[in-house]
């Protein structure tokens, strides 16, 4: 909000920093995801201070990130925040009734799918992309 | 909220690209204005009135009133 009245060369300033910002917070947090997911099976496997480590690496990288986030929110105008926002809402949503829908079938005897929080990741990013680039469409 | 923005964009001879930048905001949302498929906030309807001299019932029709 605050950023609304910007100059527009302050805006785009603004927003080539927070875009670069943001991606280089979701990479290290991709990173340090795949180094506490290998790391502890490939490299210390049975090492619990270096794995208490990559979880607090991870955990530091993902805190970074989702202020990253908030920071990127901050400098988009009203538009593409409502955009932004009413896609997350949806992603929640979405996330939270075929997350639990999804775990109570996979637990049930003889089902043949293992339920894996991989799965809700993906359902939601799936979720975010559909849901923003159908209302962007939509505002064409 | 129906309003008067492109034909008083085309009477300064402003492209939408300019206009967002006067207006600090994308194009995208001048565009999605300009169609009537999103309403601004009270701040940026203030904003699009003094960025073209008027006052903000002079871009914004009220259509509950007509």
């Amino acid at each position: 909000m605050r950023h609304d009245k910007l100059p527009s060369e302050t805006r785009s300033h603004h927003i080539l920093r927070s875009n670069g910002r943001l991606a280089l917070w979701t990479g290290a947090w991709l990173l340090t995801t795949a180094l506490m997911t290998f790391g502890a099976r490939l490299f210390w496997a049975g090492n619990g201070i270096l794995t208490l480590l990559a979880i607090a690496l991870n955990l530091l990288a993902g805190a970074s990130m989702i202020l990253a986030t908030i920071r990127h929110l901050q400098v988009q105008d009203e538009l593409e925040r409502k955009l932004f926002l009413d896609s997350a809402a949806i992603t929640l949503g979405v996330g939270l009734v075929g997350g639990i829908a999804w775990e109570f079938y996979g637990n049930q005897p003889g089902s043949p799918f293992a339920p894996q929080i991989s799965h809700l990741v993906l359902l939601m990013g799936v979720t975010f992309l559909v849901s923003l680039v159908t209302a962007s469409r939509r505002l064409r | 909220m129906k309003n008067h923005l492109k034909s008083l964009r085309a009477e300064r001879g402003w492209t939408q690209a300019h206009l967002a930048e006067k207006l600090g905001v994308s194009r995208q949302t001048v565009v999605a204005i300009e169609k009537g498929k999103y309403d601004p906030s009270l701040p940026l309807a203030f904003s699009i009135a003094r960025v073209f001299g008027l006052a903000i019932e002079q871009v914004f029709i009220d259509e509950s009133r007509q």
